[in-house]
């Protein structure tokens, strides 16, 4: 998918660092001291009770939001504040937990669109569409068709998405996060609100993409069962501190984490 | 029945992205421009011509700018009559500096001085939306109302504040000034909409089109995409405004024939315009067709239409009925089909695919 270049990290090392990272709204402290990092190639889960701040530290790392304190490398680069289009523009790709599509547009728009970085005809081209203009919205298109022939929504291709059922909009929204071709991809809450069938597509999806693609995955996700089978590793975060990281059965058996939040079987 | 796409494969992408995939548009479009440059000059009454197709043509572009700015990138703007004036002055003030060079080229550069000015307006889009970016551009609006009023300058120092179209002459023939022929004047505005039009399709189908409407429904993932806001903003001012300018230009060059310094673009004229884009759909450049040629025909029609069934009206009542309707009608479609015209052309399309029957 993605040419390899020098700058390029090789598998297994850290693509992205978060250090002591803190982030307050006035009095409210959202993330206190956080440091975690995410390797290139791996599945990397960020669970925790709800408000424990793992969708600010989401934001933290595509820029919605810059920490008050300590930093985030990105592929040894150090940016105070970066902007979310900075981010995009790096490799970083996100979905969301309430999907944003864009609503008013077919799912081939909504997935052209995550091409727009790639896109720079200028305006001038555009005036005329066709020649150079058509040229390259024709190989994108070509590149859009693979991802929608990969998440199986050929039959929703001309679709407005606000017409979609909620587990198809899901998996527009990673089509679109996948039309970037992210090096690192954040999905916070893939699964929320689907059914098993849905979980288990949406599963296969995340897996494949990180086993064809070699794509470093970042995800939220409250089903417990979801995350020790997809993740190589897990961080738990709770009110705004992290409590433990590690592979998926030491957190299992990690005593604050049961407390906090899985629980005991009764 | 006949429209209907059986048989028509599409095998390469970009006949897939044509703006017209169906043959039976395509001829349609074909037709339409037939009747246009042939029909019309040749069969239509002065008149027609006069009260119907020449304000429908200058219109019709302001409408398309606005639609660019509120249907395609969700930013309102009460401004709209404001950038057409600036076109108007424009034109104006460059034809008679440079009174040799083809009238044709400053209708059109006309546009790039509106563009300019729209864009500083727009600055503020980046900060604020909906309803406090319409008082934003409202004030954009006022100001240069005021301008237009306050600054002899940009009507050449007229006693009576007024500008008024000059000859000029392209090819020996006279396109503006009292002595054009109509049928000059309107094949002219028609070239101008028909080839700003094309381009205005072409920008709005492409991945300029797409950011715009990615900004439109969820500028957070829009600038996750890469999209800078401020840039994908200020472009569509930029645009907007470049159409609404041409649309000046035309409107006082081509069908006034003069302008009052300040009464012809004012709020009201933002209004209708607006309306004129709920009406006949945002986001829809068919719907911009659609709702500048209801905005334009339904005054003319009660007028002078219903007097003609052996309904007497008189024209003040008619123009009253006029602002109740389309102030009514504008209700109706923002709470039942705030897709507007244009949807109900989708509607009857489909319906037309699959008659007779039923589904």
């Amino acid at each position: 998918m993605r040419a390899p270049s020098a700058t390029d990290i090789a598998a297994g090392e850290v693509i992205l660092a978060v250090d002591n990272v803190s982030l307050s709204f006035g009095g409210v402290k959202a993330l206190t001291d956080v440091s975690f990092d995410i390797k290139k190639g791996e599945v990397r889960a960020i669970i925790g009770p709800n408000g424990a701040g793992k969708t600010s530290m989401l934001n933290c790392i595509n820029g919605f939001y810059h920490p008050t304190e300590g930093r985030i490398t990105f592929k040894g680069e150090t940016r105070p504040k970066m902007r979310p289009h900075e981010a995009a523009a790096g490799g970083i790709a996100r979905t969301f937990q309430n999907v944003a599509l864009f609503k008013g547009m077919s799912t081939l728009d909504n997935i052209m669109a995550g091409r727009t970085l790639k896109m720079n005809r200028s305006f001038f081209w555009h005036i005329l569409r066709y020649g150079p203009a058509m040229d390259e919205e024709i190989a994108h298109r070509r590149f859009v068709e693979e991802i929608i022939d990969f998440l199986e929504i050929q039959h929703i291709r001309k679709t407005p998405v606000g017409k979609l059922p909620y587990g198809l909009q899901k998996r527009v929204e990673l089509g679109r996060a996948l039309a970037m071709e992210p090096e690192v991809l954040l999905l916070d809450e893939p699964m929320a609100g689907m059914n098993l069938e849905e979980k288990e597509d949406m599963c296969r999806f995340i897996l494949d993409v990180s086993n064809q693609y070699g794509t470093t995955i970042a995800l939220i996700e409250h089903d417990m069962g979801v995350v020790m089978d997809l993740s190589d590793r897990v961080v738990v975060l709770e009110y705004g501190r992290k409590i433990a990281d590690g592979t998926p059965d030491e957190v299992k058996r990690d005593q604050r984490v049961i407390d906090a939040y899985l629980g005991v079987g009764h | 029945m006949f429209y209907r796409e059986a048989g028509q494969y599409k095998t390469t992408y970009q006949s897939d992205m044509a703006i017209f995939p169906l043959r039976q548009d395509r001829i349609g479009i074909i037709i339409i421009l037939a009747l246009a440059y042939v029909a019309v000059p040749l069969m239509a009454s002065d008149f027609i011509l006069k009260t119907i197709m020449l304000p429908f043509l200058a219109l019709v572009l302001a409408v398309v700018g606005l639609n660019i700015l509120t249907g395609y990138t969700g930013l309102i703007s009460l401004g709209t009559a404001a950038f057409m004036g600036v076109g108007a002055y424009a034109c104006y003030k460059l034809t008679t500096i440079f009174p040799d060079v083809n009238i044709l080229i400053w209708i059109l550069v006309s546009g790039f001085f509106s563009a300019a000015i729209g864009v500083v307006f727009g600055l503020p889009s980046l900060r604020i939306k909906g309803l406090y970016l319409a008082v934003a551009t409202l004030a954009a609006q006022f100001f240069l109302q005021w301008a237009f009023v306050r600054i002899p300058w940009l009507y050449n120092y007229n006693p009576s504040g007024a500008i008024e179209v000059p000859l000029r002459t392209v090819f020996g023939v006279p396109v503006t000034g009292p002595t054009a022929a109509i049928e000059v004047k309107y094949l002219i505005a028609l070239t101008f909409v028909v080839v700003l039009t094309w381009v205005a399709s072409n920008i709005v189908h492409g991945r300029i089109g797409r950011s715009w409407m990615a900004v439109r429904d969820m500028d957070i993932a829009a600038q996750l995409m890469g999209i800078k806001l401020l840039e994908a903003k200020l472009l569509a001012f930029a645009v907007s405004s470049f159409y609404c300018g041409v649309s000046g230009a035309l409107f006082v060059f081509i069908y006034l024939g003069g302008a009052e310094a300040g009464t012809e673009f004012g709020i009201r004229l933002s209004f209708i315009i607006l309306f004129a884009v709920i009406i006949g759909g945002l986001g829809s450049m068919i719907g911009s067709f659609f709702g500048a040629g209801f905005i334009v025909a339904l005054p003319t029609i009660l007028k002078f239409g219903l007097p003609a069934i052996g309904i007497a009206i008189t024209g003040a009542i008619a123009e009253k009925i006029v602002v109740m309707v389309i102030g009514a009608l504008t209700i109706y479609l923002l709470i039942v089909e705030p897709h507007g015209l244009a949807r109900l052309w989708q509607i009857a399309k489909q319906k037309l695919r699959v008659w007779p029957f039923p589904y």
